[in-house]
């Protein structure tokens, strides 16, 4: 066996405290002392302690947030644990032991075989293929001098990096859930693209082996410096499967003079079940800085998961003559709720934004869209388009759109279109006497409704998402 | 044509249907052999449209009495997707829109969801295209009729073409085309009625339902039969349609009400 690949078998032991398993999880609630014991645990410099403990301070003085169209009971957050450290997963022998269940969503997606086994836990040994995979893509994308890697190790190997951008986006008071993230953020992933380098691939953490476990509070930031350009893939290889109860992550994007992110979300997280029981609360903080000329962010989410989805990827357009899109496919079945959107705030001039939303509701569920377009005074010649469409299925859905629109420049553009329409049993009927069953038909009705977003998507991540809106519809229509 | 001694495709007996509880069909009865032409007509309301809903299964519809077995299958077993896979085709009165659903990608799936049916080779996209635009030709379609949505922004008689189309693509053994004429000016006429003609044979049989006897004079049915409250009162030859022409359905009515032998 190689070097590269024993070292990857034996990979989860490296990351310590294996040998006093008791330790690894801290006691549960949240304090100072908590926050000391993650910093020591994670061997942070003084400095990144700093920011947990300020980040710490705002968030006892914050309030949860009320306002989104969204109800659950209230969180203790006393009673979470805070620090678990990625302990050895029980890895399992051969696919015979994997859930299958699992398998067979797996199967419905057409994941590739190896990335099945991969995603279900199996011994990394038995899937020699896509471990090489990962180890020539790494070595690849360090000939041209990009960084990435998880958070912690950016912490001890890019420190500079890391002190002049972390926080630089997403304060760490911004809002009640960026607070808590940045206080007790445990891992994630760091992105950084030298100047002038066009990223040979799309960057996924899939390839990022040595976190493939993602934390309750996941923490991203993603550097373009001039002239650079990513594009990078969440959960998009296959969807999430996830238990904990609480998501609150923080993603970063700062964007230098003519630099070009796009970053695509697959997001599948367990939904609860068909009676709204379970499932992941998925409070989310995701913003990108246009902060260079001629800079452009996109975002790009499928967001069928989560019991709760609380997210609104946005974009700051400092930089005169920058970009900013987001592009939104929402799904909510059964009785999932979600109020998410995106924010463009145009401050330099000429700046441009897009967004094109489109809600699905089935079930019991509710689905809002909420967005924000402001146009500062300094931002002459800003020019925003917002289209938000809303699709129901069955009749005891519901789905809103809550537009804001605050413009202080006479000079500027802004349009807003919206649009509602419903999956008639006419319809249905229609592609039955063609032979053609209700999933399939609610499948392509869906897609052909989707179809502005999915464009935006890589090909392959565009075929999966379409499999999977209908893998998460199936049964909604009987 | 008439075929001597051929098969019969399909029987209806004593079927009585109601939507929302009032009663629509009463006591229909038709047998339909391979190879056919049937003409059903009759006024407004006399149950025409209804018949060729149920027969394809429409979920507003439902059967209180009365069998209809096709090619010796009972129909009323199967949900309407297995009918219309079982080789039913209704000709919609009214084609739904379909918005962001491309032709092209409506009429692959269709057509390959039959295919499967049979046991054949699906087409992927390129072979369809080729197949679709020959299939086409004979209804003098633009071909930029695949890139639109399913009907949407569709003038009357592009939809009717559709339609017809679909029955081509999908070569059904029974074909209903319900008031497949309605909203066609005479050049749309003469084209989907052509079609209709290339598209009859003796593997297949069509039942059209129609108001008017104009498209009888461009296809022409074996049988014409005229419904009245739910049922037919008079069945006879071509000849029947050009007398209805002319001397309307009262008549029809009055004989039948007079004590005329209803045909079985």
């Amino acid at each position: 066996m190689s070097t590269v690949l024993q070292n990857l078998v034996n990979q989860p032991y490296k990351h310590g405290f294996v040998t006093d398993i008791e330790s690894d999880v801290a006691p549960k609630g949240l304090n100072e002392d908590t926050i000391r014991l993650i910093s020591t645990k994670k061997n942070e410099p003084e400095w990144l302690l700093e920011f947990r403990l300020k980040a710490y301070q705002k968030w006892l003085t914050m309030e949860e947030p009320v306002w989104p169209n969204v109800h659950y009971p209230k969180i203790d957050f006393q009673a979470i644990s805070y620090y678990s450290a990625p302990k050895p997963k029980k890895t399992l022998a051969s696919m015979d032991e994997v859930d299958p269940e699992l398998l067979k969503t797996f199967e419905k997606l057409g994941v590739p075989m190896n990335e099945r086994a991969k995603l279900a836990g199996v011994a990394v040994d038995v899937i020699f293929d896509s471990v090489s995979v990962a180890t020539t893509y790494k070595a690849k994308l360090a000939e041209v001098g990009i960084i990435f890697c998880s958070i912690s190790e950016a912490v001890h190997q890019h420190p500079d990096l890391i002190k002049q951008y972390l926080g630089s986006v997403v304060p760490v008071g911004d809002n009640y859930y960026a607070a808590l993230n940045s206080a007790v953020f445990t891992d994630g992933s760091f992105c950084y693209i030298p100047k002038g380098v066009k990223c040979p691939m799309d960057l996924s953490t899939y390839f990022r082996i040595n976190t493939q476990e993602s934390g309750q509070f996941e923490r991203t930031l993603i550097v373009a410096e001039a002239g650079a350009s990513v594009s990078y893939l969440e959960g998009c290889t296959a969807p999430k499967f996830d238990t904990n109860q609480l998501h609150a992550a923080v993603v970063e994007l700062v964007a230098l003079d003519n630099a070009d992110i796009k970053y695509s979300t697959v997001q599948n997280w367990y939904a609860g079940d068909e009676k709204g029981v379970g499932g992941i609360y998925n409070f989310v903080t995701k913003r990108g800085l246009c902060k260079g000329v001629s800079s452009r962010i996109s975002w790009t989410q499928v967001e069928t998961g989560s019991a709760i989805t609380w997210k609104y990827p946005s974009c700051v357009l400092r930089g005169d003559n920058s970009v900013g899109e987001f592009y939104s496919v929402a799904l909510t079945n059964h009785y999932q709720q979600a109020d998410t959107g995106t924010k463009m705030m145009h401050i330099g001039k000429n700046t441009r934004s897009t967004i094109v939303s489109k809600g699905i509701s089935a079930g019991h569920s509710n689905n809002s869209y909420r967005g924000l377009v402001r146009i500062a005074p300094s931002a002459t010649g800003a020019r925003n388009h917002s289209q938000c469409d809303s699709m129901l299925i069955g009749d005891q859905c519901g789905a809103n759109t809550f537009p804001y629109i605050q413009v202080s420049n006479p000079g500027a553009q802004v349009e807003h279109e919206a649009s509602t329409s419903k999956i008639g049993e006419d319809q249905l009927f229609y592609f039955a006497q063609r032979g053609i069953g209700a999933e399939e038909a609610i499948s392509m009705i869906i897609n052909g409704f989707c179809k502005d977003v999915f464009q935006q998507l890589p090909m392959e991540f565009a075929v999966e998402a379409t499999k999977l809106l209908g893998l998460k519809l199936e049964g909604s229509v009987g | 044509m008439i075929i001597q001694d051929s098969k019969t495709l399909l029987e209806v007996h004593g079927l009585c249907a109601t939507v929302n509880g009032i009663e629509i069909l009463k006591g229909m009865e038709l047998t339909v052999r391979y190879g056919e032409v049937h003409a059903i007509m009759g006024p407004n309301g006399s149950g025409k449209s209804t018949f060729s809903k149920v027969l394809a299964g429409h979920p507003s519809y439902q059967v209180t009495d009365g069998t209809v077995l096709f090619g010796g299958q009972n129909l009323l077993d199967l949900a309407p997707d297995a009918r219309a896979r079982a080789g039913v085709f209704l000709g919609f009165q009214y084609p739904i829109e379909i918005p962001g659903v491309a032709n092209s990608q409506f009429l692959r799936l269709a057509y390959n969801t039959m295919q499967a049916q049979h046991g054949k080779d699906e087409l992927d996209p390129l072979e369809f295209d080729d197949f679709v635009r020959e299939k086409m030709k004979l209804l003098e379609m633009n071909p930029d009729f695949l890139d639109r949505s399913v009907n949407e922004g569709f003038s009357g008689g592009e939809k009717k073409r559709n339609e017809i189309l679909q029955m081509a693509l999908l070569a059904p053994r029974l074909a209903i085309l319900d008031e497949t004429d309605s909203g066609l000016d005479i050049d749309a006429l003469r084209v989907v009625a052509g079609g209709v003609n290339q598209l009859a044979n003796k593997d297949n049989a069509i039942i059209l339902v129609t108001h008017y006897q104009r498209l009888l004079n461009y296809i022409k049915p074996d049988y014409v039969h005229v419904m009245e409250s739910g049922r037919i009162i008079k069945t006879g030859g071509k000849d029947l349609a050009v007398e209805l022409e002319t001397r309307g359905y009262d008549w029809v009515s009055a004989e039948n009400k007079a004590g005329a032998v209803v045909p079985a």
